[in-house]
């Protein structure tokens, strides 16, 4: 990275204020005068093509108080580089890099509503997540996160909330738009969402039609918003993966692996290997949930209702697998910093080889009904196609990206719970439109398979149950025992739990924990029948007294079913996170759907936005 | 044609129940055969004194909601041709059902009943002037809603359905050319013949390509999925969009009595309508010799019956289609009708009138 600073100081020195690298990620300190510079320098010298992430983080206590942070990724060279710009509280305006990346746009929207920094230059800064009446920007320090403010309230009676939008799309339909060969055109508006059986989850289009024809179109979010990032700095680190559960709520495994990486990352700390490959395998097997889910419910909107019920007979399967070891099926929870709650059951190993072989059953089902079939290829062959510049440019990655031809993966890229010991491939397509999208999810569901089969082979032996007479005890009789004090021998006997805590008592506990006794409980056995168990229990749970990773931050990407899932966490040194900001992958094909269907027909809509498979929990936080 | 009142009314009665029957039989029929297609168990919840009768009930549970359920307009919809407009779409889909013969002559009592409602010797125009009125339910309800979604779909209705027409009329010129005659009973009797004294001379070995071309429009005309453009209730929701209850109900009941009313022409025109093989009206000639003779009722009703199962291989054939295909685009469907379906249509024509010159 050494060379992008020296370049960076040779060519621009008077901006840039600091540059150095931390926990490995090159970052460098850039006045906010010259960050458009900076960025059009570093995208057409530099090769960062890629803005990633663009987000913001609010120290009330230091001047300047704002720090805008951009991330940018080069596809030329794998680099990654983060640019900080310091921003004053009392004016609050930084020049946008919208006409750079055209994915800026909405993060400095989002940066706007949030945090109230301006972008000079921007086409449209309006809020995104927030409604247009919410007053004040939450994700400030000083919003309360109590405060509420009702959207309906005794002063919104008048439904002035909604009006104005009518009243406006009423006017435009009453006026003729072009006249051809001496017909007067109008063109309709049709507001499409946020309650519209396509719109999985909810999100509104409002196209503007001529005939069947898209003309034009805005998209509306944060119907779904539930201030994520926000309870994040609110509540200890291990108290967070409930709420990650909650992001893409498909695919729940992929998120709590990212935040446990990320903050894992902070804590310079690496967990056991057996948990790295359980962690894989769960990954894949809620990345097959996923793109099963997509795939299903793209063909339903289609009308192919058959295929849909195929396959979420198959995503059953996968959810049974997942409820076995977690114990939840959406709402999982699973992963711990430091490791996972638990253990694989017994024999999960062959059970899961079974499931799979019926999904692979029913894809070649799916194959036959749609791969093959005129009608569905007819209508999703050169749909909603993008070209691979402009899908960089709006920062798309995963399948989407991969279906434009790029084969960024950042399994492959920026290697993460051992799968550069595994060999897989990326499916890469060629046309950037939804069938190359539905191909290249089939191949995946199959990739993922193979990932699942070598980790199982790769995968350290685990510990076994050691039944020794007399030696088994119910956890919870061992934790009355505990707590009245009778502790002699407990630290040898073995506590019997739950086949989903497996993992908390100490025959498995150093399979699925790291050892580090900052982050990792202690083994039930430990905390009820040594005081040093006890003392490490009690520091790790007690409010001020948890996991507390050193001050900084720290951006980990995993590829989650979507693409590039980031998690940018900034620690404080207390026991709760300073800022937690997610990357989330669907959020950059959203903001680019009007390209997607720009110039399509209206049933064009259902198949393009099966294709970018948005999960409004994650895109809405 | 002295045919008493009683008669007519009887027949009428038992067409009206025929169908009406099978269309609330095919909402049974689409859920079962979905959920069988599906590794489902499908709908068995409505349950009459704790039986369930596989969940036949569902029909009746369907109906009885609907009836009671609000009708709701919207305050900005034109009042009577909202609330006309269902009523009209299923009273055409109905009246077509008076010229399908469902069986040759019954003699009851002396008289002779012939098993046609209305015997028109212009069967086929009427049938065609019924599937060309049908569209007028689904465009004025949609147009009358006021509403986007609705309005597109009627819009979409409007072109699908008069443009397939053309395609449906032609389709079968080429049976009516080798029939001569438009009465739909004089086709089935002239479908009775054997060639080479065993294959039924049945319309669909003179008319293979007449006969898919008619079947692929014909479900285009039902507006069922792969050719629900009309209604893609994941995109538009549908021309039906602001119907509820009952209005909502016909809607729904015209398109499966659509479905049946297809079966029913096909079965007529191109699968011997009433025709059993070798049944003659004395009872069965078999090709190798052998007859069993019958008197004039049991011939009746075997024809009846064999029209039935005939209808019912139809429907079965139509829901498997609807649950394999996914939906086309509105576009697509406007292509294929021009330019692959009317051109093979014309030229169909022009093949059979050709080789009826030739053999004659």
């Amino acid at each position: 990275m050494m060379h992008i600073f020296r370049d960076l100081q040779k060519e621009l020195g008077d901006f840039v204020y600091d540059a150095y690298t931390h926990h490995g990620d090159a970052v460098a300190i850039i006045d906010r005068k010259a960050i458009h510079e900076v960025c059009s320098y570093l995208r057409q010298q530099k090769n960062f093509d890629f803005l990633f992430d663009l987000t913001c983080v609010d120290y009330p206590d230091r001047t300047p108080r704002f720090e805008v942070v951009y991330q940018l990724h080069s596809f030329a060279t794998g680099e990654r580089l983060r640019l900080k710009v310091p921003v004053d509280e009392r004016d609050p305006q930084v020049i946008s890099v919208s006409d750079i990346w055209d994915i800026a746009n909405w993060y400095e929207r989002e940066v706007w509503d949030m945090f109230g920094v301006r972008f000079k230059g921007h086409p449209d800064l309006r809020r995104l997540l927030m409604y247009d009446e919410f007053k004040g920007h939450p994700l400030r320090k000083d919003y309360p996160i109590t405060r509420r403010q009702p959207l309906v309230g005794p002063d919104k009676t008048n439904n002035s909330v909604i009006s104005p939008t009518l009243e406006q799309s009423r006017q435009a339909m009453d006026e003729y738009v072009t006249e051809e060969n001496g017909l007067k055109v109008k063109h309709m508006f049709l507001n499409v969402g946020p309650s519209h059986p396509a719109m999985h989850g909810v999100v509104r289009i409002v196209v503007e039609l001529d005939g069947e024809k898209v003309v034009g179109s805005d998209l509306g979010i944060g119907y779904l918003h539930r201030s994520f990032e926000k309870h994040s700095e609110s509540i200890y680190y291990n108290g967070v993966f409930p709420y990650t559960d909650r992001l893409n709520y498909v695919s729940p495994l992929i998120n709590n692996v990212g935040y446990a990486l990320a903050v894992e990352k902070l804590l310079g700390i690496e967990t056991t290997e057996r948990c790295k490959f359980i962690r894989m395998i769960m990954c894949e097997i809620s990345r097959i949930a996923d793109h099963l889910t997509c795939i299903g419910a793209m063909a339903m909107e289609l009308g192919a209702m058959t295929a849909f019920l195929y396959f979420m007979e198959a995503r059953e399967a996968m959810y049974q697998l997942i409820e076995e070891v977690t114990g939840a099926r959406v709402t999982i929870s699973y992963v711990r910093v430091g490791g996972v709650k638990s253990e694989f059951p017994d024999n999960f190993e062959k059970r899961v080889r079974l499931q799979l072989k019926s999904v692979e059953e029913q894809i070649d089902q799916v194959h036959r009904l749609l791969t093959r079939n005129r009608i569905f290829v007819d209508r999703v062959r050169d749909v909603a196609v993008i070209s691979l510049d402009d899908a960089i440019s709006y920062g798309f990655t995963g399948p989407m990206l991969r279906a434009c031809g790029s084969d960024y993966d950042v399994r492959k890229q920026f290697s993460y719970c051992n799968y550069d010991q595994i060999d897989f491939e990326v499916p890469v397509g060629e046309n950037g439109d939804v069938f190359d999208r539905y191909l290249v999810r089939m191949e995946e569901i199959e990739q993922s398979i193979r990932i699942i089969d070598q980790a199982f082979e790769k995968m350290p032996a685990g510990a076994i149950m050691v039944d020794f007479e007399g030696q088994e005890i119910p956890a919870d009789k061992m934790a009355d025992l505990g707590k009245f004090g009778q502790t002699s021998g407990l630290l040898n006997q073995v506590a019997v739990t739950d086949p989903t805590l497996l993992g908390s008592n100490a025959a498995f506990h150093s399979q699925v924990y790291t050892a580090d006794k900052r982050v990792a409980l202690p083994a039930k056995e430990k905390t009820y029948g040594s005081i040093e168990g006890l003392i490490n229990h009690f520091m790790l749970i007690m409010e001020g007294y948890g996991i507390r990773p050193p001050g900084g931050e720290a951006y980990v990407p995993v590829e989650g079913a979507n693409g590039e899932l980031g998690f940018y966490v900034v620690s404080d040194g207390s026991d709760k996170a300073y800022r937690v900001r997610c990357r989330p992958p669907c959020f950059s094909f959203v903001a680019g759907f009007s390209k997607l269907i720009q110039g399509g027909q209206l049933a064009d809509i259902v198949p393009a936005f099966g294709s970018i498979n948005m999960i409004a929990g994650e895109l809405d936080r | 044609m002295t045919e008493s009142i009683g008669i007519v009314l009887g027949k009428l009665a038992f067409v009206l129940l025929f169908v009406l029957n099978f269309g609330g039989v095919l909402t049974w029929v689409e859920r079962k055969q979905s959920a069988l297609m599906q590794d489902r168990i499908g709908a068995n919840r409505a349950a009459i004194f704790g039986f369930r009768a596989i969940g036949l009930f569902h029909g009746i549970a369907d109906a009885v909601k609907m009836f009671t359920k609000e009708s709701f307009r919207p305050a900005n919809a034109e009042k009577f041709i909202f609330t006309l407009a269902p009523a009209i779409s299923v009273f055409f889909a109905l009246i077509g059902f008076a010229v399908i013969p469902f069986g040759d002559k019954l003699l009851l009592g002396g008289t002779e009943i012939n098993l046609q409602l209305a015997p028109l010797n212009v069967g086929v125009l009427y049938l065609f002037a019924v599937a060309g009125m049908a569209v007028y339910g689904v465009v004025l309800g949609a147009w009358a809603s006021r509403n986007n979604y609705a309005l597109l779909g009627g819009l979409r209705a409007a072109a699908q359905m008069i443009s397939y027409e053309v395609a449906l009329g032609v389709s079968i010129f080429g049976c009516i050319m080798i029939y001569q005659t438009v009465d739909l009973q004089e086709i089935v009797r002239w479908q009775g013949g054997y060639w080479g004294g065993w294959l039924p001379a049945w319309g669909v070995f003179l008319q293979p390509v007449g006969f898919i071309l008619f079947l692929t429009v014909g479900i285009a005309e039902t507006k069922r999925i792969p050719f629900d453009a009309p209604e893609g209730e994941s995109e538009i929701i549908g021309y039906n969009l602001e119907y509820s209850g009952m209005g909502f109900g016909m809607f729904l009941l015209t398109d499966f009595i659509e479905t049946v009313m297809i079966a029913a022409i096909t079965v007529t025109l191109f699968f011997g309508g009433w025709q059993v093989p070798y049944l003659m009206p004395d009872g069965f000639h078999f090709p190798w010799g052998g007859t069993v003779e019958l008197a004039n009722w049991a011939v009746a009703i075997l024809q009846v019956v064999s029209f039935t199962f005939k209808v019912i291989f139809f429907l079965w054939l139509q829901m498997t289609i609807r649950w394999t295909l996914p939906r086309f685009r509105y576009d697509q469907i406007m292509r294929l009708g021009w330019k692959y379906l009317l051109p093979i249509s014309l030229a169909n024509i022009v093949i059979t009138g050709f080789l009826i010159l030739m053999l004659k």
